[in-house]
């Protein structure tokens, strides 16, 4: 029996479920909310019940406004890329990194002047830092990684993103859960652990997200049409599965109730501390380093077109990289309850971690190998350069402190915040905004808006990132060795309030640093609105130009 | 606690016994399949997929 061909569109499987799933979802928020035992659970239900109401609408919405069919594979032989959600997960992360900048700036300048706390618990420097960390690493990173490992995986895989919905649901599903935890640290909900605060319910809904994320990218490669692998998509990868791995192990808690903010965690005492900073120092290695590799390893050949300089040296990268970082996390705990084994564990794999981050970031800095002069015209170039060798910076620094010898001095002190910051706005910070410049005009198709004001950008982030890193450097110094001095007779010389007085210029500077670095970040701000909405189209002129999705 | 304790124990002998030298020698043949001569035009040829246009 045949049957007609049907002209009448009807819902896709996953239009359905997720339509009626978010419609229960919202139903069950809206009980809790009524039946929460704190104000922030309260709070938290209702916006997911609101949040899952509108996302009904959204998803119906876009059901009534399509055509019959969903938007095709291919179009004309050519991949029909997805870039609505590579759009949205890029404008998220430009506006989650002006928000955490400013954050930033402001605890640094709490940190200089405690008046500026306010006295208001919602405004403390307890509160913010939280909230200063999470905003710059998980949501602009994260949105930056989330949105160039669509780019990426797409591109190289000549193929479009696996899904309909799924997609979306990733980048939004990751910005809903940003807006939770937040918020949820400027009322107070924590579980104090550092880059985990987050309590369980935003844990929960986190790793939904995240095994969809896995899922979409892991299909897609699935899918591809070409037969290898590009070596991006490898950290992208391993990125996406070490952080669930991570989440996972170091978040198993158990709430006080169903209703309520407050959990426990499973694991106890110093097994609690080793499960914290293998999931700490991981996120730095998989999340801050492995997934920007693969940044790297896309943004710089193609901004430079020049090749990957070692193809073969990426794989030997990617793999040391692997099997050594996981093993790194111990150093954290130096001269802790942990045992020693453990902590002299941590110290080796970390000095071994030298070889890899080297050797990738030579891997970077080669590519350039024919096309140096133009770091001279291309500031673009030039901050995805001069992040990679933040990179090596960093990365030399890391395994210098985690020596137990030197750890004994810089441990507590303002130079874990200095290297720290290296890392961050340095390779981090710079690499996304190298991908973001080149992302913009691509998806948009359009002109970069000036190519002056990335100069000026680069100018006033790398003057900032100096006055940080080297007002952290003394002042963490300064402390540790303030800490440890005696006198004759075998006190100690100082009070730990002396030490802190003699911090206050340095922690001005870093203000200084701190808000220059921000000013930076505006100008970027600035000059892709206006490549959006005011931008020249995009000539034909090869390089980056792709076809509109949908 | 009994869980707990035997996870800290099971890193440790991740670390003490025969994982190390299986882990070495998965190592070795990823950077021999690296560096193996035969593999060279496939890896050149891999260098060049970000500049690739469609």
């Amino acid at each position: 029996m045949t049957s007609p061909p049907s002209v009448s569109k009807s819902m896709t499987m996953g239009e359905a479920g997720l339509a009626s799933g978010l419609g229960v979802f919202a139903y069950v928020c809206l009980f809790a909310a009524a039946m929460g035992h704190d104000t922030a659970f309260t709070f938290h239900a209702s916006l997911a019940t609101a949040a899952s109401l509108i996302a009904v609408a959204a998803i119906l919405n876009r059901y009534f406004a399509r055509p019959t069919g969903l938007p095709p594979q291919e179009i004309g032989g050519r991949p029909n890329y997805n870039l609505g959600p590579v759009k949205f997960a890029s404008a998220m992360g430009m506006f989650w990194g002006i928000a955490g900048f400013t954050v930033g700036l402001i605890i640094a300048l709490q940190l200089a002047w405690p008046v500026l706390n306010f006295d208001l618990p919602w405004t403390t420097f307890g509160r913010l830092r939280p909230l200063h960390t999470s905003a710059v690493v998980f949501a602009f990173g994260g949105n930056v990684l989330i949105a160039t490992s669509f780019y990426v995986v797409q591109k190289t895989c000549r193929t479009r993103l696996a899904g309909d919905l799924a997609p979306w649901f990733v980048v939004v599903g990751y910005n809903f859960f940003i807006l939770i935890a937040g918020t949820g640290y400027l009322l107070g909900v924590t579980q104090s652990k550092e880059y985990a605060e987050p309590e369980w319910y935003a844990d929960l809904w986190l790793t939904i997200v995240w095994v969809t994320y896995l899922l979409v990218f892991l299909l897609t490669l699935v899918k591809r049409k070409e037969p290898h692998i590009f070596v991006a998509n490898w950290f992208y990868l391993a990125f996406i599965i070490t952080i669930a791995v991570l989440h996972l192990g170091n978040n198993p808690a158990l709430p006080v109730s169903f209703l309520g903010s407050k959990s426990y965690i499973a694991w106890g005492g110093v097994q609690d501390a080793m499960f914290q900073w293998w999931y700490g120092h991981n996120a730095v290695g998989f999340f801050l380093t492995a997934g920007f590799l693969a940044i790297m390893y896309y943004f710089i050949p193609k901004r430079a077109e020049r090749p990957v300089y070692s193809y073969r040296l990426s794989i030997i990268h990617f793999w040391a990289l692997i099997f050594l970082y996981i093993w790194a996390g111990p150093h954290h705990l130096h001269y802790t309850a942990l045992p020693d084994w453990a902590q002299t564990l941590g110290m080796t794999f970390s000095i071994m971690l030298w070889m890899p981050s080297w050797g990738g970031m030579i891997n970077g800095l080669m590519t350039l190998s024919g096309a140096w002069d133009k770091l001279r015209t291309d500031p673009v170039l030039r901050m995805l350069v001069v992040s990679v060798a933040f990179y090596g910076m960093a990365t030399f620094e890391g395994p210098m402190m985690s020596i137990k010898v030197v750890n004994s001095l810089s441990h507590y002190t303002d130079w874990t915040i200095g290297h720290v910051h290296s890392g961050a706005l340095g390779w981090v910070g710079f690499v996304s905004f190298g991908a973001l410049y080149c992302l913009v005009p691509w998806l948009w198709s359009r002109q970069l808006y000036s190519l002056k004001l990335v100069n000026w950008h680069f100018w006033i982030s790398t003057i900032g990132i100096v006055l940080y890193i080297s007002a952290m450097w003394v002042s963490g110094i300064l402390q540790g060795l303030m800490w440890r001095a005696y006198t004759a007779l075998g006190f100690l010389e100082y009070s730990f309030i002396e030490s802190v007085e003699a911090m206050h210029p340095f922690y001005i500077i870093r203000a200084a640093g701190g808000a220059l670095f921000l000013i930076g970040a505006l100008i970027m701000a600035f000059n892709l609105w206006m490549t959006v909405n005011a931008g020249e189209a995009r000539e034909a002129e090869g390089a980056g130009v792709l076809q509109p999705a949908e | 606690m009994k869980a707990i304790v035997s996870i800290e124990n099971l890193a440790s002998q991740l670390v003490t016994t025969f994982w190390t030298p299986v882990f070495v020698g998965i190592f070795i043949a990823i950077v021999a399949y690296a560096l193996w001569p035969r593999n060279r035009t496939g890896f050149d040829a891999a260098a060049r997929m970000p500049l690739r246009e469609d």
